[in-house]
């Protein structure tokens, strides 16, 4: 088994609202593996991009990150200072955000922008920092890269924006990359051709990938192995295929069935729903499943603190040791 | 087959940019001579890509953007004729972002009830009490009633935006990416509350979305469109089944179903994404299509019908034969099995 690079423990995250704490990430636990991807998904509000920011130390100030562990290779992320963060970021971590609109400096040349990294990183000299730059531009699909560097984000389209996202996270060679809903902002055709890019990258490269994505359908075609997180808590985690073909939580098999998929459900017919709206996280941190008021099979063991059962790498936090059929 | 309740006929509309002060003047043309016909309980699917022009012929169908050309008729009458009210009673509009389009300020009775003070239909007191019903049956308790969309979930306000569309019993709604800024599972809430709802009051939808997985569950018809025009036309079961256009395919082969093991798709598109300002010559598409021949760059292809639909591509020219009467489409989308993808 290849070696871990980056482990996970007891992450939690608070931020201090005016309404009170916003418990945004509570007990998150994974670890992730050089040539492996591992995706993050959930709806809206339920950490997984306060989860990103935490590992990558780019939360807001309001923000308090306690964690048994949070290891980068051999390096402690918890207790590393910042000029050492700042080393390793950018650098053997990087990060691609969702929007390449506002994730590019508009005023800046896409040259520019990613050579800066590896002139800071790497210590090299512009010329090597340009060559370096017009071979990742080709790397990741992108013709004429010499008279591309010249250019600005305006004068790109979203995917080849994107694609300059990726080339500027890969450009230091980094051996974690953390994506935030990469292909969100795309077109459905460029959404592909920008997962199939980071899939075959990360395949040739060996990274160690967290994708983190709202959309199931994207998790099933590049995940290795896949966490599941409702109201900042992971609730189910596995290996894809036995994750989708067989899904221990409620809340997982629930959004599953929420999705139309062409050629399986019926058309017209009624699609499966998950009842009730998310907890709030603000406040006192409440007792036992967060999902409970959800879930069909619902009980009062339910309240209490709910076990985590584990078969083979298959881990999920119920209190039911399967789903009934 | 009974005349469409609503129809579009050469339908343009351009808009003229300016990129800077002595720039000089271009012409986006959004929708480019688009012919469509949407029968009483159909729902008509629209997909495309981000400036393809289906939220323009959203509009020019709810008579907010007029036409550069073309005309639009309902029942048969040009929409222009009608006046913008009578159109509003029986066309209405449902757009994406239900934290943009209801008034922040107003409880959500009120906002419902807002269409029938326009028409000046009934008291306030019965405005009222038709909202709260409409609220009822979207799904918002009358306990609701009175609070501002702020205090409301993105599917619930989404459930306003239908309620105000419904209020007015209208026989079309126009539903601008519905679903797009919400989660899966409130998403799989509201295409059930549509559904239901067409049942229940023989709604005709159009129903626009860059989702085809989410446009194959609820549409009847598909109208597929590229730069501003159709390029393909067809029953949802024939399709999804037999997608004929080089962009249908590729549309179709970008769906990310859940289904661990099947990869991600190679959609066989370059990235040429074309400059909707300047658009290729011959079929808008050529630039990226892996099939394309010898006239795709310099002729236009026209929308050829067939048993099968319409389709504008070189690949699917028009039958030789000089057909006399066109024939008759597959009587129902449900009599044709579905191939498991």
């Amino acid at each position: 088994m290849s070696e871990t690079v980056l482990d996970v423990q007891g992450l939690s995250v608070d931020i201090a609202t005016p309404r009170g704490t916003l418990h945004a990430v509570r007990d998150v636990s994974f670890q992730v593996r050089r040539g492996e991807t591992l995706c993050i998904v959930g709806e809206s509000g339920c950490g997984k991009s306060i989860t990103s920011l935490a590992i990558m130390s780019l939360l807001p100030q309001t923000a308090r990150r306690t964690a048994r562990r949070l290891a980068f290779l051999d390096e402690d992320l918890a207790s590393a200072s910042g000029r050492r963060i700042n080393a390793l970021r950018g650098n053997r971590m990087a990060m691609i955000f969702q929007e390449p609109m506002t994730a590019l400096n508009p005023a800046y040349t896409i040259g520019d922008q990613l050579m800066e990294p590896y002139l800071h990183h790497k210590k090299a000299g512009r010329a090597d920092a340009r060559e370096r730059a017009i071979e990742l531009l080709g790397k990741v699909g992108i013709a004429s890269a010499a008279e591309r560097l010249g250019q600005y984000p305006h004068q790109l389209s979203g995917g080849l924006r994107q694609r300059v996202m990726i080339a500027m996270a890969l450009m230091c060679g980094p051996e974690l990359l953390i994506a935030d809903e990469p292909s969100t902002a795309l077109d459905v055709t460029i959404q592909a051709q920008i997962l199939r890019l980071l899939a075959d990258l990360q395949q040739e490269l060996g990274i160690a990938m967290v994708l983190i994505t709202h959309d199931l359908g994207v998790v099933a075609r590049i995940a290795h192995r896949v966490t599941v997180m409702y109201a900042g808590e992971v609730v189910e985690e596995g290996a894809a295929e036995r994750l989708f073909g067989a899904p221990r939580h409620p809340y997982t098999r629930g959004l599953l069935s929420c999705i139309p998929i062409p050629g399986r459900t019926e058309r017209g017919g009624q699609l499966g729903t998950i009842r009730g709206v998310v907890p709030s996280l603000i406040g006192e941190p409440f007792q036992g499943c967060g999902f409970r008021d959800r879930c069909d099979f619902a009980r009062e063991a339910c309240q209490r603190t709910v076990p985590l059962h584990e078969s083979g790498d298959h881990r999920w936090r119920c209190v039911l040791d399967g789903l009934p059929t | 087959m009974s005349t469409p309740m609503m129809q579009a006929h050469g339908l343009t509309r351009s808009f003229v940019i300016r990129a800077g002060m002595f720039a000089p003047k271009r012409t986006l043309h959004a929708v480019n001579g688009v012919d469509l016909a949407i029968n009483k309980g159909d729902v008509l699917g629209i997909v495309g890509e981000s400036g393809c022009g289906k939220s323009t012929l959203a509009r020019m169908l709810l008579g907010l953007t007029p036409p550069s050309s073309g005309s639009i008729t309902l029942d048969g009458r040009d929409i222009r004729e009608l006046g913008r009210r009578p159109l509003a009673r029986r066309v209405q509009p449902v757009f994406q972002d239900p934290y943009s389009s209801l008034n922040p300020r107003r409880g959500i009775a009120s906002i419902v009830a807002l269409p029938l003070e326009v028409h000046g239909i009934g008291t306030p007191r019965e405005r009222r009490s038709k909202s709260i019903e409409i609220l009822e049956r979207v799904g918002l308790p009358p306990r609701y009633a009175d609070n501002t969309p702020g205090q409301l979930s993105g599917g619930q306000r989404q459930r306003v935006a239908i309620a105000r569309a419904l209020v007015m019993n209208p026989g079309i709604v126009i539903c601008d990416e519905p679903t797009s800024a919400l989660d899966v599972s409130v998403q799989a809430q509201i295409l059930n509350l549509l559904l239901d709802l067409r049942r229940e009051f023989g709604l005709t939808y159009v129903f626009i979305s860059h989702n085809l997985a989410v446009v194959e569950h609820i549409a009847t018809q598909v109208a597929v469109m590229y730069l501003g025009q159709v390029v393909e036309q067809a029953d949802t079961a024939v399709l999804f089944r037999q997608p004929r256009h080089p962009y249908t395919q590729a549309l179709l082969a970008s769906v990310l179903t859940p289904e661990p093991g099947l990869g991600i798709p190679d959609t066989g598109l370059g990235l040429a994404f074309p400059d909707p300002l300047n658009p290729p010559a011959g079929c808008a598409f050529h630039p990226r299509c892996a099939q394309r021949i010898a006239p795709c760059n310099t002729i236009v292809p026209p929308l050829v019908e067939s048993p099968l639909g319409k389709v504008a591509c070189h690949l699917h020219p028009a039958a030789p034969v000089p057909a006399a009467a066109p024939t008759p489409a597959p009587s129902s989308p449900l009599s044709l099995p579905d191939t498991p993808q």
